[in-house]
C-alpha cells in the first residue's frame, strides 16, 4: 500500500466514510458533464424524484456531437439537436453553469476545465468520460465514470470507489529535439501494455516530466486510461501554479489563489512517499512514436521496424496479426512513408495552444499534400481565439488546412467529421480502435501534433525531425 | 429501479456465448454513432454492430449472429475486455441483448464498474480456464453456465472451476448493495461535513 503520495493525501481528504461494500465514499470536488453520458443520469434522477446535490460544483459543456462547421440551431443532425436540447434543459433546471457555444467558453470538457481555472491541485474531479484523467496534470485526482455513477454524483456529490495501488513512472533525462509529451505516453503504453495499469493510478515524475509545460503534462495524463490506469497525475509545482495564476479566473480572484496555494502545495507526494511499484524510463533515448496497429499500445519508434506478431508475447500475437491486416502494414517495414489521406489535428490530447503552435511551425510556408484533406479542430473556443489572435489560423489556412470550430470532431466521429471508407488518418488524438473515427474500415495512426503536421504536408508518415532540420526551429 | 435495497445477485445461470479476442474496446461493443440517444432503451440490437454486420447490413460471422447463442446470458471473453471509452452504453447494450454475467480473463476497470452498477458480475479466471470455458460453450450452446458470485466458482457441465470476484463487487452483489445512490444519499450529513473541511469548497 502506498503512503504519503498525492493520491493518498487527496483520497484521505475526500473520504466521507467506508461503505458496507468495502468501498470508500469519496467526495467529488468538481463534476464535469457533457451531452452524451449525462441525459440518462438526469433521467434516473427524475425517476427517483431526486435533485442535484451540488450544482455549484458541477459544470457542463457540449463537445462530442457539436458540429464543427455550421453551428446554427437547430443543428442539421436531428439526433445531435435533441441531445443538445436535453442538456440545455437539464442544466437549466438544475442551475448548472454551462459553457455553451454562445458563451465563448465552449470546448472539449478536458480542455475547458483547466483553462477556466476549475481544474486545481488537490481536487477530486469526475466526468462521464474516460479521458478525465487529463486533469491529473494539475495534481488533481480525476476519474472517468459511467452513467450510473454520474447519477450517484448528481444525487449525492460523492462516488463509491475502491482504493488503487500507485505506480510511479519516472521519466529521466532530457527529451531529445523533436520528441514531445505524446511520444512519452505512447512509449509508456507500448512498454507497459494497454492493461498494464489495471489496478493502478499512475504518478508521472522525473526530470522529463517536470520540464514539460502544463499542456504536455495534460497530453500524458490524458492517455493514462489507454494504459489501463484509472487515473494519472503529476505533482503540482511552480509550473502548475504559474499556469493557474495566469488563468482569467485567478487573474480576477488573486486572493482565492493566495488562499488555496498552501493547500495545493501540501498535496504533492512527500519525498519519502512509498509506492507500490516504480518504473523508470530513460527519456533521452526516445524518438517520435507512431502506432502501427489498432490499439494505442501498438506503437513503434518512427524509424524502428514494425514487429512481427510471432515475436510478440503469445497473448498479443493474434491481436497484432489482425491489426496489421486492418492497417495493411508489414512487419519489418517502418511506419515512415505510410501514405495517409487525412490529417486530424485535434482532440483533448493535443488541441491546445502550444500543440497548435508547434504544428504551425512545421506547416508554415508549406502546403498540404494534394491527396490529403487536413483539418485543425481547436480544443476550445478560447484556444481558437488565442490561436487566431497570434496568426496561427492564417498559417494553417494558407497551407490548405480546414480551420473548424471547437469540439471532439474526428476523434470519435460523432458529428459530421468522419473518415470515409478505408482512409488512413494521421491523428493527434488518443484512440486508434477500429471504427473509432467514424468508418469501420478507416485506419488511424496516432502521433504527436508536429508529426501530424509533417504527415499532412508530405502525404505520408514522416519523421518530423527530418523536416525540421531543413527550416523549422525546434523549441522543446 | 427503485429506492432502497436493491435485489441481490448471488447466482447467474444460463447458456453461454463466447466472444473471443483480447482488448475488445467499448467502441466495438457499441459504436459511437449509436450513442446519439438520450435513453439506453433499444441499444441491445446495436451490440457489436460493426462486428456483426457489413456495410450493406448483411450478417457477418459473429457469435451474436448465431441462432444457437441467441438466448445466451453468460458471455465468456478474454483479456482487457471493455477497454477504451467509459460509455455505460456498452454494458447497457449487452444487458439489453440479454447478457446477465460476463466471465473473462480481465476487464477494464471502468467497464467492470459500469457492469456492477447494473448488477452484472464480471468474474475473472486465468487465460487457460477461460479458453476452456469458451470451447465448452462452443460445443454446448444449450448447456448451462452457472456463475456463483458468492462462492466464486463457475460451473459448466460437470466441471466447477474457481474464479475471482473482486471483493467489493462480491459484497455489493451478494448483499444487494450495488445500487449506491440510495446507500450514499443516506450519508448526506457526513458529505456536507467533508465538503466544509475542504479549502476549495465555498460553503458560505
Ligand atoms: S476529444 Fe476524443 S477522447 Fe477527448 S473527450 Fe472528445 S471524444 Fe473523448
Amino acid at each position: 500500500m502506498s503512503k504519503g503520495t498525492l493520491y493518498d493525501k487527496v483520497w484521505d481528504r475526500h473520504t466521507v466514510t467506508e461503505l458496507p461494500t468495502g468501498q470508500t465514499q469519496l467526495f467529488v470536488g468538481l463534476h464535469l458533464i457533457h451531452e452524451v453520458t449525462s441525459p440518462q443520469a438526469f433521467g434516473m434522477l427524475e425517476e427517483r424524484d431526486m435533485a442535484v446535490a451540488y450544482p455549484e460544483l458541477t459544470h457542463a459543456t457540449v463537445d462530442h456531437i457539436v458540429p464543427t462547421a455550421d453551428q446554427s440551431r437547430p443543428y442539421a443532425d436531428d439526433a445531435a439537436e435533441r441531445m443538445m436540447a436535453e442538456l440545455e434543459e437539464n442544466v437549466h433546471d438544475a442551475g448548472i453553469e454551462f459553457s455553451d457555444p454562445t458563451s465563448g467558453n465552449q470546448g472539449i470538457v478536458h480542455v475547458i476545465g483547466p483553462e477556466q481555472g476549475l481544474t486545481q491541485p488537490g481536487k477530486t474531479i469526475v466526468c462521464g468520460d474516460s479521458h478525465t484523467s487529463t486533469h491529473g496534470a494539475f495534481g488533481a485526482l480525476a476519474f472517468g465514470i459511467g452513467t450510473s455513477q454520474i447519477r450517484d454524483v448528481l444525487a449525492t456529490g460523492t462516488i463509491a470507489m475502491e482504493k488503487k495501488d500507485v505506480r510511479k513512472i519516472e521519466v529521466t533525462g532530457e527529451l531529445p529535439d523533436g520528441v514531445g509529451a505524446k511520444d512519452v505516453i505512447l512509449e509508456i503504453i507500448r512498454r507497459l501494455g494497454t492493461d498494464g495499469g489495471v489496478g493502478y493510478v499512475y504518478e508521472y515524475a522525473g526530470e522529463a516530466i517536470e520540464n514539460l509545460d502544463m499542456e504536455g503534462r495534460m497530453s500524458i495524463c490524458n492517455m493514462s486510461i489507454e494504459g489501463g490506469a484509472r487515473a494519472g497525475y503529476v505533482n503540482p509545482d511552480e509550473t502548475t501554479f504559474e499556469w493557474l495564476r495566469d488563468t482569467e479566473y485567478f487573474q480576477n480572484n488573486p486572493e482565492t489563489f493566495d488562499e488555496l496555494l498552501p493547500y495545493w502545495e501540501s498535496v504533492a507526494s512527500d519525498d519519502d512517499a512509498e509506492y507500490d511499484d516504480v518504473v523508470t524510463i530513460d527519456g533521452s533515448e526516445l524518438e517520435p512514436v507512431v502506432t502501427w496497429g489498432t490499439t494505442p499500445g501498438q506503437g513503434v519508434g518512427v524509424t524502428e521496424p514494425i514487429p512481427a506478431p510471432e515475436d510478440l508475447p503469445a497473448d498479443k500475437a493474434d491481436t497484432a496479426r489482425r491489426a496489421q491486416e486492418h492497417m495493411r502494414v508489414e512487419p519489418g517495414e517502418t511506419m515512415d512513408g505510410y501514405p495517409i489521406d487525412v490529417a486530424f489535428l485535434g482532440s483533448c490530447t493535443n488541441a491546445r495552444l502550444p500543440d497548435l503552435r508547434r504544428a504551425a511551425r512545421v506547416v508554415e510556408g508549406r502546403e498540404v499534400h494534394p491527396d490529403v484533406r487536413a483539418m485543425v479542430v481547436p480544443g476550445s473556443q478560447r484556444v481558437a481565439r488565442a490561436a487566431e489572435a497570434e496568426g496561427l489560423r492564417e498559417v494553417f489556412e494558407a497551407a490548405g488546412f480546414d480551420w473548424r470550430n471547437a469540439g471532439c470532431s474526428m476523434c470519435l466521429g460523432m458529428n459530421e467529421d468522419q473518415l470515409e471508407g478505408d482512409e488512413a488518418c494521421a491523428s493527434s488524438s488518443n484512440r486508434n480502435f477500429v471504427g473509432r473515427q467514424g468508418s469501420k474500415d478507416g485506419r488511424t495512426v496516432l502521433m504527436n501534433p508536429r508529426m501530424v503536421a509533417a504527415a499532412a504536408v508530405e502525404g505520408e508518415v514522416t519523421d518530423v525531425r527530418e523536416v525540421e532540420n531543413t527550416e523549422v526551429v525546434v523549441d522543446d | 429501479m427503485t429506492d432502497g435495497p436493491a435485489e441481490t445477485v448471488e447466482h447467474v445461470s444460463g447458456s453461454g456465448i463466447p466472444v473471443r479476442g483480447n482488448d475488445i474496446d467499448t467502441d466495438q461493443i457499441i459504436p459511437a454513432r449509436f450513442m446519439k440517444v438520450v435513453t439506453f432503451d433499444g441499444l441491445g440490437q446495436f451490440s457489436f454492430f460493426d462486428q456483426r454486420f457489413d456495410d450493406d447490413d448483411n450478417e457477418k460471422d459473429h457469435p451474436m449472429n448465431e441462432d444457437r447463442f441467441r438466448d445466451a446470458s453468460v458471455m465468456v471473453v478474454n483479456a482487457n475486455f471493455g477497454c477504451g471509452s467509459s460509455r455505460e452504453h456498452a454494458p447497457q447494450a449487452l444487458v439489453r441483448w440479454g447478457i446477465d454475467a460476463i466471465v473473462g480473463e480481465s476487464f477494464a476497470e471502468i467497464f467492470a464498474g459500469n457492469c456492477l452498477a447494473l448488477g452484472v458480475p464480471t468474474v475473472t479466471a486465468d487465460a487457460e480456464t477461460v479458453e476452456t470455458i469458451q470451447d465448452w460453450v462452443d460445443d454446448n450452446p444449450d448447456g448451462d453456465v452457472d456463475v456463483d458470485v458468492a462462492a466464486e466458482t463457475v460451473t459448466y457441465g460437470d466441471t466447477t472451476v474457481d474464479v475471482t470476484v473482486d471483493d467489493a463487487q462480491r459484497k455489493a452483489l451478494v448483499e444487494g448493495v450495488w445500487d449506491t445512490t440510495a446507500l450514499m444519499k443516506a450519508n448526506a450529513e457526513a458529505v456536507a461535513e467533508t465538503a466544509a473541511s475542504l479549502p476549495y469548497v465555498d460553503t458560505a
